[in-house]
């Protein structure tokens, strides 16, 4: 299936469980559906079947529908992603200042294209459209940390960095 | 009642948080405390002050002193030398581009001093967490101004007279859309914030959300008060984490003040707000497929007629605005339209908030008034173009625009010059490109941004930016046909006339846009195969020039295709055949010396 193995993010009755509390107060609410997503996927970092099931059972929503706003929404993903979540902004400000090299940097030191996760599960690679801190473009984000003003030898240092933890 | 004797605001939007201006504020923090100054001085978070690309930024009132560039170290001297001995510390200030002296006053750089701070009114200037301090400046005025002295009536008139049109990129009159609303059939009714900010190249309304988010929550009610609606929704875009949080403690806030809930200032209207996050979809940002994603459901868009002034959300009349729409009602209401309507074109009223980014020195956010011209934007505010190179062309209205070149710099910024020039307004993300960007490529990108961010659910988007997509891949690596371009036109005509909303529809304004004004850099891409930029990697040739090259031996170690061959410190060559051109050469030499034709 997709390269990233499974093993670190473990998904099993302990994650439903905690999904199933957190879905509470969207029971039976089918307009809460992408509200409803967005906190079961913090659970594991991605959404499996069981978790689609188990959100389509608790608001009332047929599986289908689930699926087909699970799948249209970028930041809804079905495979699991890397310890470490690196996040390249290809917005217009930075890609004229040279997003796109440090995309070719990233397929290159890792072997994976944005979309997918390192096979070793540390990391996963995505783009995202404009994070709105042009200013500082290139940008990208490792998790919650935000790197402005990134070159080549820049994210080679992130990179080292992030492959430590 | 608490006195300071001076007040340092500290800069935190998006752009100076990621430039770790916390740190910053922390030290100053702890070094204000240190030195038993803390009940003179008092440090104050803000929202974005608009220099992002200076941050970590901090201005010191009453003086008005402006510090850049900020580390944590220099906590230390500011407190020591400005706070206490009251001496200004010259490495931090600004020297503007071009200039020779450091500037002091912030009042004195031309950054700020020909802005017109209406919608930014309060960023960068309140801490957007506290409700005092939006009250102290006037907040909440308008909102019972309303309430209590004009009639719903009145207050549709008066956005009406003002001219206010649609700061997200249509430019609808404002004033007409919450007419035909208050006069639609039924009794619920809603008003909705359209704070899904896609336009990569924009970060005017996360700046509102995050530095005033109160001004959005009391525009929405004196709406709610007009059209006869009591519930709001924003919804924001799932990237801008920060702006929900601020939103959210400002609603809070709100409600326990009475300014949200029922029976605001005891007069017996009921309004209140929820927030909605998105979930990474650019469609959404169009108004029929945000009402889509508030149901829960797919973002795509529906046929309009009816408008949601009809239909809306939940089937019911709905007025949905952007963020700076909103942050404009305030001061509309207590100042009058007159004053507004005096700002600005014929055409069109008040100020604009335009990000500048891209090629230009100084990035960030600046408000002028409608009519300012694009030079004074990008060269007399934005400081012109870093590195010496030369202005090719800003692009505005991001992937639904197009690009202005350098003959209309003089051009007074409006909805209707820039559309005949063959952009739009959109967002007012303005990106500077200079004499290293390729139009052709530019264009590609943004087809690439439509077909990833196309909904799907029509053919002539769906498919057919596709098809364009392809025809601009194939002429950026080499394999442009004679009759490339009329295919582009041909195909352009056909999507904006029927594509089903506004994505697809403006989708071919960046092909017909860069065909308009820079058709040679397509002639040359598909007749000559080159790239007059210098930027598609297929078309360029990697050349070593002789005469600089020191032959150390960097380059054919580097190379991972064995096409550079020399004997050391002799000059080396590169065999175009085995070229791949990466460009991995051209990164490691010291020297200069390899170059692309």
């Amino acid at each position: 299936m997709s390269h990233g193995c499974s093993c670190h993010a473990q998904f099993g009755r302990e994650q439903l469980e905690e999904i199933e509390k957190l879905l509470e107060p969207y029971s039976g609410q089918p307009g809460s559906l992408i509200q409803a997503l967005h906190k079961a996927q913090n659970v594991a970092g991605y959404l499996p079947r069981e978790a689609q099931v188990l959100v389509a059972e608790k608001l009332n929503v047929p599986l289908t529908r689930v699926y087909g706003v699970v799948s249209f929404y970028s930041l809804f993903t079905t495979k699991p992603k890397g310890r470490h979540k690196i996040h390249v902004c290809t917005g217009t400000a930075c890609y004229v200042r040279g997003a796109s090299r440090l995309l070719n940097q990233l397929e290159d030191q890792l072997q994976i294209k944005p979309g997918d996760t390192t096979k070793d599960g540390q990391f996963s690679v995505d783009v995202v459209r404009c994070l709105g801190a042009c200013g500082l473009g290139p940008v990208v984000t490792v998790d919650e940390d935000v790197y402005g003003r990134v070159n080549n030898g820049k994210l080679d240092d992130i990179l080292s960095k992030y492959s430590r933890e | 009642m608490e006195m300071y004797r001076s007040h340092v605001l500290v800069c935190a939007g998006a752009g100076c948080i990621s430039s770790d201006c916390k740190s910053v504020q922390s030290a100053l923090r702890e070094h204000i405390e240190k030195t038993g100054l803390e009940n003179e001085v008092k440090v104050v978070e803000t929202g974005c002050m608009g220099p992002c690309d200076l941050g970590p930024v901090i201005m010191i009132f009453p003086d008005g002193v402006f510090y850049r560039k900020l580390k944590p170290e220099d906590a230390v001297e500011i407190v020591n030398e400005h706070l206490i001995k009251g001496k200004v510390v010259t490495r931090l200030l600004h020297r503007p581009v071009g200039s020779e002296e450091r500037v002091a006053d912030f009042g004195q750089l031309e950054f700020f001093k020909r802005q017109t701070r209406i919608a930014l009114r309060n960023t960068g200037i309140i801490n957007p967490e506290s409700v005092e301090e939006y009250i102290a400046r006037d907040g909440y005025r308008a909102l019972g101004k309303v309430l209590s002295q004009m009639t719903p009536q009145q207050v549709i008139d008066t956005v009406k007279e003002s001219g206010l049109r649609g700061r997200g990129g249509a430019g609808f009159p404002t004033g007409m859309k919450w007419e035909f609303t208050a006069r639609a059939n039924g009794d619920t009714k809603y008003v909705v914030c359209n704070a899904d900010e896609g336009d990569p190249g924009a970060f005017m309304d996360r700046s509102i959300l995050e530095g005033d988010p109160h001004s959005v929550l009391e525009a929405m009610a004196i709406c709610g008060y007009a059209i006869r609606a009591s519930r709001g929704y924003i919804y924001v875009r799932a990237e801008y984490p920060l702006a929900v949080d601020r939103l959210e403690t400002a609603i809070n806030k709100a409600r326990e003040y009475g300014l949200l809930g029922e029976n605001i200032f005891g007069t017996g209207f009921n309004f209140d707000i929820e927030t909605r996050v998105g979930a990474g979809a650019f469609v959404c940002g169009e108004e029929t497929a945000l009402l889509a994603s508030i149901e829960g459901q797919r973002g795509e868009p529906r046929p309009k007629p009816p408008f949601p002034a009809q239909e809306g959300l939940w089937g019911k009349p709905t007025v949905i605005n952007n963020v700076e729409t909103w942050a404009n009602i305030p001061p509309i209401i207590l100042n009058g339209a007159g004053w507004f309507a005096s700002i600005g074109t014929e055409k069109s009223k008040g100020t604009k908030v335009f990000a500048l980014a891209g090629k230009v020195n100084n990035t960030g956010l600046v408000e002028v008034p409608m009519g300012t011209t694009l030079r004074e934007i990008i060269f007399d505010i934005g400081g012109g173009i870093p590195g010496g190179k030369k202005f090719k062309a800003v692009q505005t209205g991001g992937p639904s625009g197009g690009c202005i070149p350098e003959e209309y710099l003089d051009t007074p910024v409006d909805y209707d010059s820039l559309t005949k020039l063959g952009t739009i307004m959109g967002s007012g993300g303005m990106i500077i490109v200079d004499e290293d960007t390729c139009m052709v490529d530019l264009a590609k990108f943004f087809l690439e941004f439509v077909q990833e961010e196309s909904c799907g659910k029509c053919a002539p988007c769906r498919i057919g930016t596709k098809r364009m997509l392809e025809i601009l891949q194939r002429i950026t690596s080499g394999d442009g046909r004679q009759g490339d371009i009329e295919l582009l036109e041909e195909l352009s005509r056909g999507i904006k006339s029927s594509a089903l909303c506004g994505l697809g529809q403006t989708a071919p304004n960046p092909v017909l846009s860069t065909l308009r004004y820079f058709r040679h850099e397509y002639e040359a891409h598909i007749n000559d195969k080159k790239c007059p930029a210098g930027a598609c990697q297929a078309l360029l040739t990697y050349y070593i020039n002789p005469e600089t090259c020191r032959g150390c031996g960097l380059c054919s170690k580097e190379c991972p295709a064995g096409a550079i061959t020399g004997e050391k410190k002799k000059p080396h060559v590169i065999d175009p055949a085995k070229c791949i051109k990466c460009g991995s050469c051209k990164q490691k030499c010291k020297f200069g010396s390899i170059i692309t034709v």
